[in-house]
């Protein structure tokens, strides 16, 4: 039986998949203004973070108001808790996207160090997690959400390997310091917006199973 | 569920007539512990309710199937006196039923017609039953007016006390709060959830709501049957079955 009470759930549900659409640009741009050189794709991603934002605060009074208003129980009471938390991620996601772009400006002051290679892989694990992450939230698909968890760890792995790489240049010439560490702090925001994404995939788990895995994730 | 079984209910099966209203209910009500029961009209919980302490027993052609075991004993078997199984197990209903007689001979009624004659000691019983029921402040200088010039809230009240009063172990509530407003609600569930120290709680109610709230255990019943039997905040944040889900969040059509 449809009820009045869904259509309020697929609104929250809505801004939901807006919010982590734009999430996924934002990381998309802020490499993509770092690979290409290209400054209007930092500015675009600093402009989706006043977007995402809004949509924030939007979501938390919406769905404190569906708690006032509905009291909702089980299933509904997990969708709702579990979009207000996702979407505290998102917005997080969307501040570490900003970093990358601020990061990517004061690198384009200068000629480059290194053709980027494995940053832009991670971005694009990153921003495959998100996606993967809120498809596992449409279609409460509790698999996939747990391979978004999985995926963490390449994450990680890579974001070692750039680390160490960028030492190697940083010792042989100390003036590519600088850049190496600006490069060292991208990484940084990206192995974090996988944290992130791994925080959804455990929230998605919860919303669709009604289990709690935080903080012991495999 | 580490609480002991204070009533257990083994394939209990009720008909009315031919009518059978309860279908193979095994379930248990842990000691000092609230548990609640709901389900939609016609489910059969204020039946199952009526099983534990025998108010079936006037409804003409009835009949009882399975055991209904308290604190260890079959209160179905011959030898059960119902008189004492009914003040061991207390029952207020849905309206506040108070007799047309004062406040204090309310309270008093079951006492004296249980041969005490002792003033004092009914008074001081009178008073211990109405500071239980939290109506003490409000009637203490009015003990002698008539009870129905209480409001609807006091009245239901004024029942929980008269229910306390006989020493009970076990109260049934059957939707004891659907015939009062919000406020008064809300002290009778605050009660409910404070009695559970000293008794055990058995509460039949249309509001899941106030399930949620006062209840330690919760048990769904559709049809006749007990379709799934929880912990209350586990049934209510991850029903196991789907029919509970449906119900509490409220697809059913």
């Amino acid at each position: 039986m449809e009820r009045k009470f869904d259509e309020e759930l697929t609104n929250l549900k809505e801004k939901l998949m807006q919010m982590a659409t734009l999430a996924e640009e934002s990381i998309a741009l802020a490499v993509r203004s770092l690979k290409e050189r290209n400054q209007d794709h930092a500015q675009q991603v600093f402009k989706i973070e006043e977007t995402l934002n809004v949509l924030d605060i939007e979501i938390d009074n919406l769905g404190m108001r569906l708690f006032a208003l509905r009291q909702p129980m089980a299933s509904d009471l997990r969708l709702i808790t579990s979009s207000m938390r996702i979407a505290v991620e998102l917005e997080r996601i969307g501040d570490l996207a900003v970093n990358i772009a601020e990061r990517s400006l004061e690198l384009l002051k200068q000629p480059p160090l290194k053709p980027l290679i494995d940053i832009p892989r991670m971005a694009e694990i990153a921003q495959q997690m998100v996606k993967d992450a809120i498809d596992a939230f449409v279609n409460k698909n509790d698999k996939l959400a747990k391979s978004v968890c999985e995926r963490d760890d390449e994450v990680d792995d890579l974001n070692d390997q750039i680390f160490r790489e960028l030492l190697t240049y940083m010792m042989q010439d100390p003036k590519t310091i600088e850049k190496g560490v600006e490069l060292i702090l991208v990484g940084r925001h990206l192995e974090r917006i996988a944290d992130h994404a791994t925080n959804i995939g455990e929230d998605v788990i919860y919303f669709v199973k009604g289990k709690t895995i935080k903080h012991h994730c495999a | 569920m580490s609480s002991k079984a204070k009533i257990e209910t083994k394939n209990l099966d009720f008909y009315y007539g031919s009518n059978k209203a309860l279908k193979n209910i095994t379930m248990v009500a842990p000691k000092n512990k609230v548990t609640a029961l709901i389900g939609p009209s016609g489910c059969g919980k204020s039946t199952f309710i009526r099983t534990l302490n025998r108010m079936n027993d006037v409804i003409p052609g009835t009949r009882v199937e399975g055991q209904v075991i308290i604190d260890g004993v079959n209160i179905n078997s011959q030898h059960i006196d119902v008189v004492e199984l009914r003040r061991k197990v207390g029952m207020v209903f849905q309206k506040p039923n108070p007799f047309p007689k004062s406040i204090f001979d309310n309270i008093a009624y079951g006492l004296r017609i249980n041969g005490m004659k002792d003033k004092r000691k009914i008074e001081e019983i009178v008073e211990k039953s109405l500071r239980e029921a939290a109506l003490w402040d409000e009637v203490k200088d009015r003990l002698r007016d008539n009870a129905f010039s209480l409001s609807g809230g006091q009245q239901q009240r004024l029942c929980i006390a008269r229910s306390l009063a006989v020493d009970p172990e076990v109260i049934l509530y059957d939707e004891p709060c659907s015939a009062i407003d919000p406020i008064a609600t809300a002290k009778i569930e605050d009660l409910i959830q404070k009695q559970k120290e000293k008794y055990t709680v058995v509460i039949v109610t249309h509001n899941m709501q106030q399930a949620a709230r006062v209840s330690d255990f919760t048990a769904f019943m559709m049809l006749g049957e007990l379709i799934e039997y929880g912990e209350t905040p586990r049934l209510f944040t991850n029903p196991a079955n789907k029919l509970t889900e449906d119900y509490i969040t409220g697809r059913f059509g």
